[in-house]
Order: C-alpha cells, then structure tokens, then sequence
C-alpha cells in the first residue's frame, strides 16, 4: 500500500473512531456514577443528529448545535426519570431489559416523527477536500477529531476541577460514602445521564455531514462504542479514545483487506473484536483485571 | 409435573383442534402458524432467561443460522430438507457452544452485548455474500416445501397442525425439565449464582446446556420459518428481531414456560391478525419491554392478575428475584 | 489420622489487600470449632476457599487427606464440605421445600434428556428427594413452612433453612458462616442447640462467629484470626485469657453475648 492510500484509509478510522470515542465516554459516565451500561446510548447520537437537521432548517447550524445538545440532554434527563429511576433497586437483568427498550422506543418515535429516510446535514465549513500528502481529507473531519479534543478537554476539567464534577467521580468510586457525605446520589446519576445524553448528541452532529442520519442507526453506533469502551476498559476515559480510535482504525484497514467482499463486513470486524475482547479480556488494554472484579456488574 | 400443567395442557390441545373450524380465512390460521414458529424459539428463551436467570439479545442469530443453512442446503447442494433441518441444528450447536463457552462466564451487561454482538455478526454475515451462498440482502428464493411422513406441507392447515404437534411436543419436554431436579438447578442459579455453586450446581455447565438448548429450539424454528415462507433474507433476522423475542417472551412473564408461549400468541396475533402495530413495531416492542419491567416483571398475566384480584397471595413471590447477579461469591 | 481438614500455609491476594497471609490450622474429625476475629480478618475468604469459590494465591487445602486446592465447588459439595452464607443467600424464587431439594442436587444425578423424558428413574429419584428435604426440614424443625416462599418466612427461620440446605448435600464438613448474626438472644440459643445437634450426627462443624457467648458455649477449638494469620489457638477458656487476643480486641475484655460490630 502507498502512504498516501495508507493515509487515506487512517482519516477514515479516526474520523469513525473519534465517534465511537465519544460514545464510549458517553457509556462510561452512565457506568460509572450507576454501574448501568445504557443500552440506548446510540440513540442518543440518533437524536443528536435528527434535532439538528431539523432545526438546521430553522436557523444557523451554530443555534442549531447547542440547542439540539440541549434537547437530547433532556430527553436523558427524562429517560433517566421516567424509566431508570423507579427500577434502581432491580437486577441487572430487569435494567438491561429496561435500557434496550428505551433504545427501541426512542428509535420507534424516531421513526414516526422522521420516517425511515436517511437525512444531510451540511459540513460546518468548507466542503473542498484538503491534500494532505496525497491523501484526500474533508474538511470535516478535522471538525470531528477537534470536536472530540475539546469534549475530553472540557470532560476532565469538570471532572477535576469542580465540586460538581468530583462529586460524581465520588460516587462512581464509593456510593455509599458518598451519600454519607452529603453528596446527592439521585442528582448525580440524573446529571450523568444528561452529560452522557449530550456528548452522544455531539457525536451525532459532527457525524452526519459525513454519514447522513437515519432513524435506526442509533444500534450500531452503541454497539461499536461499547466495543470502544470494553477495549479500553470499561470506565476509564482515556480508554474510551484508545478504544475508539483503535476500532476505528481496524475497522477501515479490515474494509481494505485483500479479499472478496471485504469491505461488507467491516461491521463485522468490529463486532469480532468486541466479541474476542469479551470473551478473552473483559477487562480490557488499559482497565485492570482487578478493577473489574471489583465493579459490580 | 403437577395437575395445574397437565390441565393446561388438556386446554391447550382441545383449543388448537376447536380453533380451525371456527376461523374460516386461511390467512388466520397463518397467523397461528407463526405462533408456533415463534413459541419454539420463545420456550428456549424463557428456558435461557427466566429460569437460568441469563440474558441473550442475539438469539434471531440462531434462527438466521437455521433458516440459512436449511435454505442452502436444500437450493444449492441438493440436500433433502429433514437432513438439512438436522445439519443446521447440528451446526447451530456448534456455533452456540463456541460461542457460550467463552460467553456463558460473563455477567449481567457483558454477557448482553457479547450476544448482541453475536446476533449481529450473523445478521451482517447473512448481509455479505462472499462466497455466492446467501445471496446477499436480498436472499434467495426456491426453498422446497417439508413433508412429514409423506405428506407435503402445502397448505396453512397442514403447518398449523405439524407445527403446533411440534411445539406440543417440546413444551411437554420443557415443562418436565422443569419441573425437575434440572429446573431446580437452574432456578437456583437464577436465585443466587453463589449459593447454587455451593450445593454442587454446576452452573457453567447448566449454562451452557441451556444455551445449546435454547439455541437448537431456535435453529428448529429458523428451519421452519424458511420451509413455511420458501425464501429467506437477512431482513427479518436483524436485532429488531432478537428483541421482538424478548418482548414475546417478557409479555407473558419470563418465569414461566406457558407464559412465553402467550405472551408470544399475544403480541403475535396482535401484530399478525389486527394488524395494530405496523409501523409502530421497533416503538411498541421499546414500549413493552419498559412497561412490563417496570409495573409487571413478572408478565402480564400474573401481574394484572396480582393487581386487579389480589387473590394470589403476595407472599407467594415466585417473580424475578433481583439481586441475584448482583451478589459476589460468598460476600463478605 | 483423625483431622478432617488440613489448611497449610494458605494466602490469598485481592490485589494489593492480603486477605489470608499463611494461615495453617487443622480440624479434628466430629468437632466444633469456631473462628473468630476482626472484621475483614480473612474469615469468610477462608470459607470461600476451602468451599472452592475462591482459588488461593498459594497454600493448600486437604480434606480428609487429599487435597482439594483449587478444587470447584461442585466438586467440593460432592466430596462433602458444605456451607451458609454470611448475608443469607436463600434462593427467593423457591419455595423452602425447593430450596433443601436444590441441596439435594449434587447427591442425584438426573440430567436434562432423563428429565425431558421423564424416565421412571427420573420421577422416582424426584419424589425421594423430596422426601429427603421433608426429614431434613423436620429435623431442624421447619416442617410446616415446608411450602412457604422462602423469602417470606422471618430472618431467624430464614439462616436454619439455609443450614437445612447445607446439611441436605449431606456433609462431612459443614462451614457456618455467621449463622446468629442479626438473631435475637433466644433465636442463637436455639441456633446453638441446633449446630450441637447436628453435630452429634457425626459431621464436623467450623463456625465463624462474632457472638461470643455463642462460640464460648459450643465450641470445642477456637481459632484466632487477625489480617489473615492465626494469632492464637485452642479451647475457648484458654483463648479469653489469651494476651494476643485482648491486645486484637483493643485491649478489652472479649465482649459477652453480643458481636464487636454490633
Ligand atoms: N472479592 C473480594 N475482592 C477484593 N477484596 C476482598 C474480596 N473479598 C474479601 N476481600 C477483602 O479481604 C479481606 C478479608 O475479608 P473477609 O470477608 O474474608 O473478612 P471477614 O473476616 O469475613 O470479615 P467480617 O467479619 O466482616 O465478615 C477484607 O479486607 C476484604 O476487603
Ligand atoms: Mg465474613
């Protein structure tokens, strides 16, 4: 392979593996402060999407944005209240249960709101391909790798620096001891699910200039962020970008593999390595083995 | 296994001999063959879920893997279709114990995606057709028609009649199983995973054989399904499916074999027959699910029962007990 | 040899806590004997050990001279070790009857093709269990609950059904694990009377206990436990006066018939 298709193929894995980063975050967060892996996570890229393209015919992508991050936080906010909430105290099972269903309702009122239609979504700037060492790269995806920057960024400031912030980072790490010391266990989890609400909603506006929107594409997207977040450890953040990246990039050189038909089953390398992580290391690269046994499931 | 199943069962045979002569469409004896289709692989589900305590959102990957090999073998290598029914019960094994093996020993979330992922690579690898088999995402047509001991299954009648006769069959199997030492085993891994190993259940084990179970039921039903339609594609087996499943399964309650079966008659003569959904199916399956954990984990039918009579004495609690996979060995 | 149990040099590590650090004892055949110590001194980690839910970092565990290091608890259940549970692990979904019969399971053998059949060995074998839970539950004495819920029955009833399931996978060595905590004064001393009379069946018995009065009254050993090594060991009178053990229980005198954490 030239450097310049190598190149090529790398843009592509980045700019998918910088999604499935942010979705990855998006199921840390939840896991952390709850110990639930929400399984409507994807949806919440979905929505982040459809919102925009609709109010992107109303008024200037740059309105469009933060009000749309907005509405799907809330639309988190309400999910957490209406269907999480009143099943704290039941078994992993029965929350699982609860989140694919959420999963498939909010695809299912996607649908009757937006039909089955694949929507675009304009790129926020230039739409001309950038040469870089032969390699062609839109200008977008340079929006999607920044967008992704500035969302850890900001993620680890707030984690670090505010009392909000180290609040939830105590009750990921001790319930318990965290209710004891005045801390709001319920707001918390309430809080995590608007953030992890909102960075899906991100992820869904960077990505469709590139991908288009449609309802249903939500599964995949949360699937594949999984696999991200299990790759790089469950709950760690910066395994969340470890293991974004890296299903990304094996995604997009596993499409290039020199045999027939290859490139249809680049889903399915994904899921492949999903599917052998879990089962040889679910602990993932950068999670400890010790961690995990800790973590209640 | 107890007057109150054998009773049912008595109901059960004399409703599916009344039924045909009052329904005059054939059409809505289809919908009853479907049923059928689906109850077989509800009954490995609930088997898997409610009893074993366990989670698969994969499982349309198993009926994929029946109505596929099943469908090729009898199209492209000229297989007669019981054989091939039996090759692809056999090679769905296979793939469950490989699959389960490793699987089977993860918990609660990871144990959900790990069959998620499952499903879909099936979905996806019935989607490509690298090797000119599957034909691709539009599948393939010309699948020859079953015949049981001589009589070929060309009518909606004669499915109802031969796969009701087979679901019969398996049910009386399963309720045994149940009502056993093994159905022991397994309710107890559902009541607590520690406690079980220390009575000396092998849990992996009962696990694993459940999967493989379940997983069979599923490529029986999968077999069925392309035998009935004649065509297959990768469409119907996709995650929408899987969860359809769950749906079936949960609606009627999970701990409960008779449940899955109405559950699945329920949502399937209300999708089938009234044609209520429609569209609305990905919405209503989201909705059920979430309704039922929340207000009736123990099914419809036992919840609303509980609910307006309030003649099943609560105490009686045989539902989903929670915690269970929660618990750490031993605690401490 | 007379010694049931044989622990040698036994440590376990959860990552950087070191909850059992070399412990050796052993149990005399026929005996009660109980351990006691601080909270998190290694007790139920011993449990899980010897029952094979845990395997050691390093060490050993012999039963009845051979050795069950490492061995999975289906195994260990079959060869004779039984056990309770700390924080009741009562299968909630089964009635108290199912419950016992569970503990029947590793001593029949009906398998899922046998049952699905439901061959006249199979349906045979399932009315003796049965049976088998009924004497058992009438030996601790909860024969009319016999077809209660078992969650529904009171905390006391609710630690002797777990006993009674343990004792139905018919031990040799039967691990209690805190079998009063969280009962009443009378509820111990019928748990008491009940563990001695068990006993006197011919098992063997360890008993981790926090209830001092309890340990004091049945026991014919006691083991000491502290960060997961033995500090002191033997007959209970001996083991109040011992210094080492004053010095772990912060200098006090050993508490009287209620457990240090309360
Ligand atoms: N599964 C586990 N993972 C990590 N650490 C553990 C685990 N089980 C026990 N420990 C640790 O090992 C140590 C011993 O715990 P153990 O439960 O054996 O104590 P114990 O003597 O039974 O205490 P208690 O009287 O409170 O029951 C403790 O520090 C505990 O935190
Ligand atoms: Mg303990």
């Amino acid at each position: 392979m030239e450097l310049s298709t190598i190149l090529q193929y790398a843009f592509a894995g980045i700019k998918i593996g910088s999604i499935y980063a942010m979705v990855a975050l998006g199921f840390n967060i939840i896991y952390n402060t709850t110990g639930i892996i929400n399984l409507a996570q994807g949806e919440f890229v979905m929505l982040g999407g459809m919102f925009t393209v609709t109010l992107a015919k109303l008024m200037p992508l740059g309105l469009a944005f933060p009000i749309a991050v907005l509405a799907v936080a809330i639309v988190g906010c309400l999910f957490e209240r209406a269907a999480i909430w009143p099943a704290r105290r039941s078994s992993v099972i029965t929350l699982i249960m609860i989140t694919i269903g959420g999963s498939f309702l909010l695809k299912g009122a996607a649908m009757q709101v937006w039909g089955k239609n694949s929507f675009p979504l304009r790129p926020f700037s230039s739409e001309k391909p950038i040469n870089i060492l032969g390699a062609w790269v839109q200008p977008q995806v340079f929006w999607i790798i920044g967008v992704l920057a500035v969302v850890m960024i900001l993620l680890t400031l707030f984690f670090r620096f505010t009392l909000t912030g180290k609040a939830m980072r105590a009750c990921a790490a001790n319930r318990a001891a965290a209710t004891l010391s005045g801390i709001s266990v319920d707001r918390m989890v309430l809080l995590s699910f608007a953030l992890s609400a909102g960075i899906g909603a991100i992820a869904g506006i960077v990505i469709t200039p590139v991908t288009l929107v449609d309802y249903g594409c939500g599964s995949m997207y949360a699937l594949k962020g999984f696999a991200a977040a299990v790759l790089g450890g469950l709950g760690v953040s910066a395994g969340a970008v470890v293991g974004g990246l890296t299903i990304g990039l094996m995604e997009c050189f596993g499409a290039a593999l020199p045999f027939q038909g290859a490139s249809s089953y680049k889903d399915g390398f994904a899921l492949l390595i999903l599917f052998v992580f879990l089962c040889a290391k679910p602990s993932g690269i950068l999670g400890r083995a010790a961690i995990s046994e800790l973590k209640k499931f | 296994m107890g007057k109150k199943n054998l009773f049912g069962l008595a109901s059960l045979v004399v409703v599916l001999l009344v039924v045909p002569h009052l329904l005059g469409n054939p059409y809505y004896l289809g919908v009853l063959v479907w049923c059928g289709i689906y109850g077989l692989v509800c009954m490995g589900l609930s088997l898997f879920m409610g009893y074993c305590g366990q989670i698969s959102l994969g499982h349309a990957g198993f009926c994929a893997l029946g109505a596929y090999i099943s469908g090729i073998l009898t199209t492209r290598f000229g297989f007669s279709p019981w054989p091939a029914l039996g090759v692809a019960m056999l090679a769905s094994l296979l793939v469950a114990f490989v699959v389960g093996l490793p699987t089977l020993r993860l918990k609660g979330h990871y144990l959900a995606m790990a069959t998620l992922g499952f499903g879909m690579i099936i979905f996806v690898a019935a989607g490509g057709d690298p090797f000119g088999l599957t034909g691709g995402p539009s599948g393939f047509w010309g699948i020859p028609k079953l015949s049981v001991f001589g009589v070929v299954l060309d009518s909606e009648v004669k499915w109802y009649y031969f796969v009701w006769a087979v679901v019969l069959v398996c049910l009386v199997a399963l309720l045994n199983i149940v009502h056993s030492r093994v159905g022991r085993a397994l309710r107890s891994i559902h009541g607590g995973e520690p406690a079980a190993k220390a009575m000396g259940v092998h849990t992996a084990r009962y696990k694993t054989q459940t999967f493989l179970l379940s997983a069979a039921l599923g490529s029986l039903a999968g077999s069925f399904y392309a035998h009935y339609v004649g065509f297959v594609n990768p469409h119907p087996f996709g995650l929408n499916f899987s969860i359809h499943l769950l749906t079936m399964v949960v609606v009627g309650g999970m701990t409960n074999l008779w449940g899955a079966i109405a559950g699945t008659a329920l949502l399937t003569i209300l999708t089938r027959y009234f044609r209520v959904f429609m569209d609305w199916g990905v919405f209503f399956d989201g909705f059920i699910l979430v309704i039922i954990m929340l207000v009736f984990p123990e099914g419809l039918f036992v919840g609303a029962a509980r609910r307006l009579g309030g003649f099943v004495s609560r105490k009686r609690s045989t539902g989903v007990p929670g915690q269970a996979s929660r618990q750490a060995a031993g605690g401490g | 040899m007379d010694n049931i149990l044989r622990v040698e040099s036994l440590r376990k590590n959860f990552g950087g806590v070191v909850a059992l650090d070399g412990l050796t004892f052993e149990v005399q055949k026929g005996a009660i004997k109980s351990i006691i110590g601080p909270n998190g001194a290694g007790k139920t980690t011993l449990f899980n050990i010897i029952s094979g839910m845990y395997r050691p970092s390093s060490g050993g565990v012999w039963f009845l001279g051979e050795s069950i290091t490492g061995s999975p608890p289906y195994v260990t259940a079959k060869r004779g070790i039984s056990r309770t549970f700390q924080n009741l692990q009562l299968f909630a979904n089964m009635t108290v009857r199912e419950n016992v019969m569970v503990g029947r399971h590793c001593r029949t053998k009906t398998g899922f093709l046998r049952s699905a059949l439901r061959l006249p060995g199979a349906a045979k074998e399932e009315k003796r269990t049965a049976a088998e839970a009924m004497d058992i539950l009438r030996f601790v004495g909860l024969e009319e609950s016999a077809q209660r819920g078992a969650s529904t029955l009171p905390f006391g009833k609710q630690r002797v059904v777990e006993m009674a399931r343990a004792l139905a996978t018919d031990p040799k060595l039967l691990l209690l694990d805190e079998p009063a905590s969280g009962l009443n004064l009378r509820e111990t001393e019928e748990i008491g009377r009940l563990i001695q009379k068990i006993r006197d069946t011919g098992k063997t018995i360890i008993v981790v206990e926090h209830d001092m009065s309890l340990v004091m009254a049945i026991s014919e050993e006691v083991l000491v436990l502290d960060h997961g090594r033995r500090i002191a060991e033997g007959p209970p009178r001996s083991i109040q006066k011992h210094p080492e053990v004053l010095r772990v229980y912060l200098g006090e005198e050993i508490p009287h018939a209620q457990s240090p954490e309360s």
